[in-house]
């Protein structure tokens, strides 16, 4: 385990060009940005259709400096398959292959491909970047959506299922590395991206992406509702590695401070929670508590 | 080097003559003795490749296509739904512009389910951008893989190399197995002019406006439907491609051949039986017997179907009294896909001439019934008396 990042130990070189087509305020935007970062140089990105697609720019434009390969919504993870491999025949173990692919990319129409190398074991980090939506389209549920929240296609009474675990199917997997992040902690991500670069097989990160057309708040209010989603102890940012369940950054410190913020402020906080009743969020605070319970529990 | 082996250790001993370095299929029947023959080759490192075994038939060719994209001659395999399943990833590759080898192993497509022979997969997918290349046997299986990635890596278009499951993939022949020497010298090792590597970065399928745009250099860069105007102009060239493939293929291994077309007693006939794959050499006999008879028949294969030599066809065809076009597959609706295909043909370069031939399609082995060989000799007897019929006849049908 490496120091701690500050923003003033990040390397200051950037690998996504400014003014991309992301749209303002976007949660990915600061994920992206700084996940480079920490892959560096010697990195071969796959990427799927997703917002990530717009961000990266119309051709013959492209706004990330590292290679990119632009892939079937389907196939993130057996394309980082096959550039491994391709990477192995060429006697090449250095560079990095990174899938970055959204939520409905991952845990919806990617799944099977994702969990077909996780089982494979191919060395390689999958990112799921988590803005909880189809949002490229247009705002559509996603496995990952939350139960509650209204989308293009759950309009009025807000998606009736649960979020889909996708960390908890990937652990499942037995990988090296799984990691839960969000973007408005992106030193957190930075440092969990290093600590796991030398570690075998498929590391897997899921990273929560506030997003302001999709969750309907003020653009300026990005990283407050993200660290609300963390302080409330609704999203928490973990570790997963080589089995070893740990809480991390401000997650790790909701343990001391045994104090929750209400989830009630991160509802509040965004208009596509607008027709939870308070029935539905008691029993979603209920759920929370009993989460954090067990935290406690383990840290006693 | 002679050897007896089965259709599907052919094109396995192709790829591994030609180097492939990535290998990535799923299971399917009959494509599977093809890819478990392959994984042996790889396991006991006669052949230096990375052998994946993916987890569906769109993973196989995602595999391929990021493999492609990163430099290595890449090889899957498919049959029937598989490659129903791969076909976003069919036109992907092929709009990606990727010299990947896929052999399909022909095979009925469900529903109802079906394992046995026709050649509705394949056809499915002829509008998707790839070459495709009909094998009537083993020693055309293993050579024209070998071709295959040649003309591919030349032309920057993925090959489909098709042959008949059971018929030929499960049958055992005679073929001469080329020396691995000369396989080298036929095939340089592949070296595209871009592929993906950190210290020459680049976005690869970008999303692409409908209309040309400035780069950052002030030059237009081509919009979308010019990228796909370059694939149909550089699959109509291949046919050139192709021709020098053959040529050049004689040169080492003395196997010459018509590239597009394979005629059987064509030159004095007054009918000739047109089809793709086995049932061409099936329709051999039928003639031979014809023949016999005074029936003034030949047979003609046709190898390449995409891109479609449609010059040579008609140039073959011209002055035929009937042509009997005979397919295991069917564009639903209407007729043979290859019967389309054909007339157009004609049409275009026979049209005015008064020698366009009476063209009648007859569809026959779908979903592996049996075709048997007085039925089809009886058929295009019947055909090279006048037309049967305006719409497609189905023979040996129990209706």
């Amino acid at each position: 385990m490496q120091a701690k990042s500050t923003i003033l130990s990040l390397p200051t070189e950037e690998w996504v060009h400014p003014g991309t087509r992301a749209c303002t305020g976007c949660g990915l935007s600061i994920a992206y940005r700084v996940g480079l970062k920490a892959l560096g140089r010697d990195t071969i990105l796959v990427v799927p259709p997703s917002c990530l697609t717009v961000l990266q720019g119309l051709f013959p434009v492209a706004s990330t400096k590292l290679p990119c390969l632009n892939v079937t919504f389907a196939s993130t993870a057996a394309a980082a398959t096959g550039i491994l491999a391709t990477l192995k025949a060429q006697g090449n173990d250095h560079t990095t292959v990174a899938g970055w692919a959204g939520d409905g990319g991952t845990s919806d129409i990617g799944l099977q491909a994702l969990s077909g190398a996780a089982e494979r074991g191919d060395n390689f980090i999958y990112f799921c970047y988590d803005n909880e939506g189809y949002m490229n389209t247009g705002v559509q549920r996603s496995g990952t959506t939350p139960i509650g929240a209204i989308t293009a296609n759950t309009p009025y009474l807000g998606k009736l299922q649960q979020k889909k675990d996708v960390p908890a199917i990937m652990a499942a997997h037995r990988l090296s590395y799984v990691a839960a992040c969000s973007a408005a902690y992106p030193l957190d991500l930075y440092d969990k991206i290093k600590n796991c670069l030398a570690l075998p097989g498929t590391k897997y990160f899921h990273i929560h992406i506030p997003c302001p057309p999709g969750w309907g708040y003020d653009p300026r209010y990005g990283i407050k509702v993200g660290r609300l989603a963390v302080e409330t102890g609704y999203y928490d940012l973990y570790e997963i590695v080589n089995g070893e369940f740990k809480l991390t950054a401000a997650s790790e410190k909701l343990i001391e401070k045994r104090k929750l913020i209400p989830v009630r402020e991160y509802f509040r906080a965004q208009s596509r929670f607008r027709t939870l009743t308070d029935a539905q969020i008691s029993d979603i605070q209920k759920t929370i508590d009993e989460k954090w319970a067990g935290y406690y529990k383990k840290d006693e | 080097m002679h050897i007896i082996e089965n259709g599907n250790a052919a094109a396995a001993l192709g790829v591994k003559l030609c180097r492939a370095s990535v290998i990535a299929a799923y299971p399917i029947t009959p494509q599977t003795p093809l890819t478990e023959k392959l994984s042996e080759y790889v396991e006991l490192g006669e052949m230096k490749a990375q052998y994946i075994p993916v987890e569906s038939e769109h993973s196989a060719l995602a595999v391929c296509i990021a493999a492609s994209s990163a430099g290595a001659r890449s090889f899957t395999a498919t049959s029937a739904n598989g490659l129903l399943y791969m076909h976003e990833q069919v036109q992907w590759a092929s709009g990606a512009r990727l010299p990947i080898v896929m052999c399909v192993v022909n095979r009925a497509v469900g529903a109802p389910w079906n394992v046995w022979n026709d050649q509705q997969d394949s056809i499915s997918q002829r509008d998707t951008g790839w070459i495709q290349i009909y094998c009537a046997d083993h020693q055309q299986i293993i050579d024209t893989v070998i071709k295959a990635y040649w003309l591919a890596e030349r032309v920057s278009i993925p090959v489909m190399v098709c042959y008949d499951g059971y018929i030929l993939s499960h049958t055992f022949m005679p073929f001469d197995l080329p020396e691995p020497e000369q396989v080298d010298a036929f095939l340089p090792p592949f070296k595209p002019d871009y592929f993906l590597h950190p210290q020459d970065p680049a976005n690869l399928n970008t999303v692409t406006l409908p209309d040309v745009r400035m780069d950052v250099r002030g030059e237009l860069a081509h919009g979308y439907m010019e990228i796909r105007c370059l694939l149909q102009e550089d699959l109509r060239n291949a046919l050139q491609t192709a021709a020098e493939a053959e040529k050049r293929f004689a040169g080492f291994f003395g196997r010459e051949a018509d590239p597009f077309l394979e005629p059987y007693r064509c030159d004095d006939a007054e009918h000739v039986a047109v089809g793709l794959g086995s049932i061409t050499y099936q329709m051999r006999v039928c003639a031979d017997r014809l023949r016999e008879e005074g029936v003034k028949i030949g047979v003609m294969g046709v190898r390449y179907y995409r891109p479609f030599p449609d010059e040579a066809l008609a140039a073959a065809l011209k002055g035929k009294k009937g042509v009997i076009v005979v397919e295991k597959a069917l564009s639903y609706g209407y007729e043979g896909a290859l019967m389309s295909d054909l007339k157009s043909a004609l049409y275009e370069y026979l049209a005015g001439t008064g020698s366009l031939p009476v063209v009648q399609n007859f569809i026959a082995g779908i979903g592996g019934r049996e075709i048997r060989t007085d039925d089809l000799t009886q058929t295009l007897r019947a055909a090279a008396k006048g037309r049967v019929s305006k719409e497609p006849v189905w023979i040996g049908l129990r209706l």
